[in-house]
């Protein structure tokens, strides 16, 4: 699900390469989708999507198909985020799915001053606290979690994914350091994780193949400081007071971002990933310093 | 070699697993540790004058609690622990403090407690260190213990009772430490708490010279002998306050010892 989005692009292709043959359905065309890969132009939502289900009884459903740019209205991502993994659920249930990996964030957690680090996964979601547009990415994840007892039929994965960095250059941390000049909040400087897409690429198929279930942190080398990550992907941060920040957003060129989400240039979410590593014997290739070279090689 | 090429070599020489760029997993960065301990070295050194006793009680390496008394309006004696830590100490070992919150919560100073390892006093960060065999150092008796007045800078007033209970759940020895002469260096006649809450503090502490800035009196740090405790961290409060007691009365000897010395 959401498989024309970049990062999935490369699930998809890396599922393929191990032998499995791929489904796709997105609303968004992939026109140049490579031959093992079928993908349906369907909204999840609808009843055709249902059909694909019903045809092809896929054995497993990797949902990626969650909006987390929070420049798309909250009313939408309500519909799109919880509707589409409701969708997901049912249909998997109905046409005898064995196993669903729902793709989350590590943003579950939220970020404070009084937030630790090295979260792990029976913490309470948090991230409402200072950022209530989170709501609906929260929503799906505690939904999705109760297919763990509400379809014990279903094989059920919830991975809390930190950032990725890579070619499709797609992604909330991707999105922030587009441009040559990284706005930051004066006087702070949180830790980011983040993971190569191919890595991520590489845990989303690891769970597939290994199909572990319940709850899992994904992340992949140690966290860096953001200004350590803006300035080794060749950019130069620009520090700006919060409050001046707080009035820039969504002008002169500045993202355009809720204030809750100035928290997290503030203070780290960071996650332990050490179940995931165990259940699946998933281990990153691609470290935390390769990974901001190759994405400084690509340009700003 | 100026104290700064000395505290920068000692940097070099922490056991942390810093990576290529000089930061370790939990975000603290050798650039940031020159600077930071260097500026607390220099005043240790050519300042307050600290001298550090029984500093061989302290392990080399290995999970280990700092549990001391605050002394003084504000928490230099931390900074000077810190400094001792990295200057008497051979390998030499970064302390991590538990700070208050509203640290992480101030601009710059949120920047610069996170990358030298001064994290926000959390149970999970306790832990967290403790587990990658690091040195905690806590002051059991909080800001409570900052607000001593001149008066009472010998006293202590009651340990929190968290340390031993992450102590036992992390089986980590505990090193007693008495600090002398903070109350000398910030003598403090009256706190505001009303002036503390405008600037974001607990308090602010008046001194004879009005401003919190300590005088360069000279201050001592004795080190007593690990105490180790067996249990798991869930006994009863009961079981738990007598461990404190025994941790808080090493603290007061240390204290009368160091006054004896003085």
């Amino acid at each position: 699900m959401g498989i024309a989005g970049g990062i999935a692009r490369q699930v998809a292709l890396r599922l393929r390469e191990k032998g499995h043959e791929v489904l796709g359905i997105d609303r968004r065309p992939w026109r140049d989708a490579p031959k093992g890969v079928q993908v349906f132009e369907l909204d999840l939502r609808k009843r055709a999507s249902e059909d694909v289900f019903r045809r092809h009884r896929p054995e497993a459903v990797v949902h990626m198909a969650t909006v987390t740019s929070l420049v798309v209205p909250g009313e939408e991502r309500y519909r799109i985020n919880l509707g589409g993994t409701r969708a997901v659920f049912e249909h998997s249930q109905r046409y005898g799915v064995k196993h669903v990996v729902f793709v989350g964030r590590h943003t579950y957690y939220g970020a404070g001053p009084d937030s630790p680090m090295y979260h792990v996964e029976d913490e309470a979601p948090h991230a409402l606290e200072h950022f209530p547009e989170l709501s609906d990415l929260v929503a799906a994840d505690l939904f999705a979690s109760t297919a763990l007892w509400r379809m014990p039929e279903l094989t059920t994965t919830i991975l809390r994914t930190c950032y990725t960095l890579g070619p499709s250059r797609q992604g909330t941390l991707a999105s922030f350091l587009r441009g040559k000049r990284v706005p930051v909040v004066l006087g702070y400087d949180p830790l980011f994780q983040f993971l190569y897409e191919a890595d991520f690429a590489e845990a989303v198929v690891t769970t597939v193949e290994k199909r572990p279930k319940g709850v899992f942190n994904v992340a992949g080398p140690p966290p860096l400081p953001l200004s350590f990550i803006v300035r080794e992907t060749g950019r130069t941060p620009v520090p700006v007071p919060e409050p001046l920040l707080t009035r820039l957003l969504g002008r002169f060129g500045f993202p355009q971002l809720p204030r809750g989400a100035l928290e997290h240039l503030k203070y780290p979410v960071v996650v332990d990933d050490r179940a995931f590593r165990k259940a699946t014997g998933f281990n990153h290739e691609v470290d935390e310093l390769e990974t901001l070279r190759r994405y400084r090689a690509l340009g700003a | 070699m100026s104290i700064f090429d000395e505290v920068g070599e000692r940097v070099d020489r922490l056991e942390l697993g810093f990576n290529a760029l000089g930061v370790d997993k939990f975000g603290v960065s050798k650039r940031h540790l020159k600077i930071f301990l260097g500026a607390l070295a220099t005043l240790s050194r050519f300042y307050f004058r600290v001298q550090a006793h029984g500093i061989e009680n302290v392990p080399k390496r290995g999970r280990a609690m700092l549990i001391g008394n605050h002394s003084g309006g504000v928490a230099f004696d931390g900074g000077m622990v810190l400094a001792s830590m990295l200057l008497d100490m051979e390998p030499p070992r970064l302390a991590h403090a538990m700070v208050e919150k509203f640290l992480n919560a101030t601009p710059i100073a949120s920047q610069w407690t996170a990358r030298t390892g001064q994290f926000v006093g959390l149970p999970e960060h306790a832990i967290q260190l403790l587990e990658d065999d690091r040195l905690l150092m806590v002051f059991p008796e909080g800001a409570r213990g900052t607000a001593k007045l001149y008066k009472e800078r010998f006293s202590l007033v009651d340990f929190g009772t968290g340390f031993m209970r992450l102590a036992l759940q992390t089986k980590t020895p505990i090193v007693p430490f008495g600090f002398i002469g903070g109350g000398d260096a910030l003598p403090t006649f009256h706190n505001s708490k009303a002036l503390g809450k405008l600037v974001g503090a607990p308090y602010v502490p008046f001194t004879p010279w009005l401003l919190p800035v300590p005088i360069p009196a000279k201050l001592s740090v004795h080190y007593g002998e690990p105490l180790r405790f067996e249990g798991t961290g869930n006994e009863e409060d009961s079981v738990i306050i007598g461990h404190v007691e025994k941790v808080k009365e090493a603290v007061r000897a240390l204290i009368e010892k160091g006054r004896g010395g003085a």
